[in-house]
């Protein structure tokens, strides 16, 4: 039987690990390498690594860094992070990323988020959605949250399907770092429409939650930051409360 | 970890795989790998892994864009050069794929490459850490314990003409075989370079023979 993965995501910034709330008040959580060195013994199912600086700052994802952690970590890589363009993709791919994570570019620019799908095949494009609730309706955001744009949630997710990205990580920038639970609506919301898996980013706080939201919003993935850093819990704790609750993972 | 130095590892380059985990798992293990789409480095080989993600018909068209399907089918199949295809580089073995649009293979193991048949319930592409259970023994699997998870991409399968060489098999709304062998030739579904340990033992094993 599939597994829903449980997946540690990590943020940084010039190496630093950081850790903000509702994508601000960043705080550092830590050295980049000394957390992958971590999820590597641990044996994680996957990892997603975010530059947050870098699209705002027009720089690109640091690929002597996807080497290193490519150089020691055995499982699925993705990086995420200013990519617009099909080289960065290239170029990500070839340091060792095995998936790359497009929210700014998908955005703006369906037509390369398609190419990159042909290019590349669609199981290394995933769609990074973020948005948040204003006026009861889901806006999108992009450029790490900071611009709003004119784009309509369901509407954006169904392009992206259509398009042929692999996935989609969608993540809600009022539950950010707050750790009171996924916005399990919205996400039921997606994966009802989607067909393609579904991985449930933003407000992870407790085991209960992150079962409901697998149960409720029947998501592939769970992705999850503050919990990891902050809380003494660990991805293998989250997988074995899940698993007494028979949901299946890997152990 | 010893190095073997009569051992001469090739991973096909094509513009189709991902060379670099591949290759990165491989020297992890004590061995050094060249990454070429050579003719004459294949020919020199004692083991060719050839790794895949993308379409059937784009993956088949590339290795006929540098010769390469000709050249891995002679390799394989009149010098008995060891070879193991992964993900898409399994499917690329297979007689015939349907995805765009029908393609030949490399037909080295014969059978086709068709649309996973998986109820709405299921999501695709097959995503994530999936089970694989043994059917018979084989050198690819020494060590490595029956019904371990292994990590999966893909929407296509490899549909066996015969079900003697399905080493292995995963079920995803059906059961499809996610580990083949014919004689010196060799195929998994899964991605043993991403899949932790026991992957890496899938490599290691393969190297080994």
């Amino acid at each position: 039987m599939l597994k829903k993965r449980i997946i540690p995501t990590l943020l940084f910034n010039n190496l630093k690990l950081v850790k903000g709330i509702n994508f601000r008040s960043w705080r550092t959580a830590g050295s980049i390498m000394q957390a992958i060195r971590i999820y590597n013994i641990r044996e994680v199912d996957e990892l997603i690594l975010l530059d947050i600086a870098a699209t705002n700052s027009k720089k690109k994802v640091d690929l002597e860094l996807v080497e290193e952690i490519a150089n020691e970590c055995f499982m699925p890589l993705t990086f995420g992070g200013g990519i617009n363009s099909i080289k960065d993709i290239s170029e990500l791919l070839k340091a060792g990323a095995d998936k790359v994570c497009i929210n700014t570019a998908a955005c703006e620019d369906y037509d390369f988020i398609y190419k990159a799908c042909k290019t590349f095949g669609n199981q290394a494009i995933v769609g990074s959605v973020d948005y948040k609730n204003e006026q009861n309706e889901n806006i999108i955001y992009s450029n790490s949250g900071t611009k709003k744009t004119k784009l309509i949630f369901k509407d954006h997710l169904l392009e992206l399907e259509k398009i042929g990205v692999g996935e989609v990580i969608i993540t809600s920038i009022d539950k950010d770092g707050t750790l009171d639970g996924y916005d399990i609506n919205t996400l039921k919301l997606a994966t009802t429409m989607l067909k393609i898996p579904v991985i449930a980013s933003g407000g992870a706080g407790s085991f209960e939650d992150m079962l409901n939201t697998i149960e409720k919003a029947n998501v592939s993935a769970l992705a999850a930051a503050s919990i990891y850093h902050f809380t003494k819990h660990t991805p293998l704790d989250v997988k074995k409360y899940l698993n007494e609750k028979k949901i299946p993972v890997r152990i | 970890m010893t190095i073997s130095k009569n051992k001469r590892i090739l991973v096909v380059e094509s513009e189709i795989g991902n060379t670099g985990s591949v290759s990165r798992a491989i020297k992890n293990l004590g061995y050094d790998p060249i990454v070429s789409k050579k003719k004459e480095d294949i020919f020199s080989s004692s083991h060719i892994i050839l790794p895949g993600v993308g379409s059937f018909d784009q993956g088949i068209a590339k290795l006929e864009k540098y010769d390469l399907k000709n050249n891995l089918i002679k390799a394989a199949d009149e010098k008995g050069i060891f070879l193991l295809g992964i993900c898409l580089g399994m499917q690329m073995l297979a007689t015939t794929g349907y995805e765009n649009k029908e393609t030949k293979g490399l037909d080295l193991i014969p059978g086709t490459i068709e649309k996973l048949e998986v109820n709405k319930s299921l999501r695709l592409p097959h995503i994530g850490w999936n089970q694989v259970d043994f059917n018979v023994s084989n050198k690819l699997i020494t060590d490595i314990p029956d019904k371990k998870d292994f990590y999966f991409v893909h929407s296509y399968f490899f549909k066996s003409r015969f079900k003697k060489y399905e080493v292995g098999c995963t079920n995803y709304g059906m059961n499809f075989p996610s580990i083949i062998n014919k004689d010196n030739i060799f195929g998994v579904q899964f991605h043993p370079e991403k899949s932790l340990k026991f992957g890496i033992k899938i490599i290691e094993n393969f190297l080994k023979i």
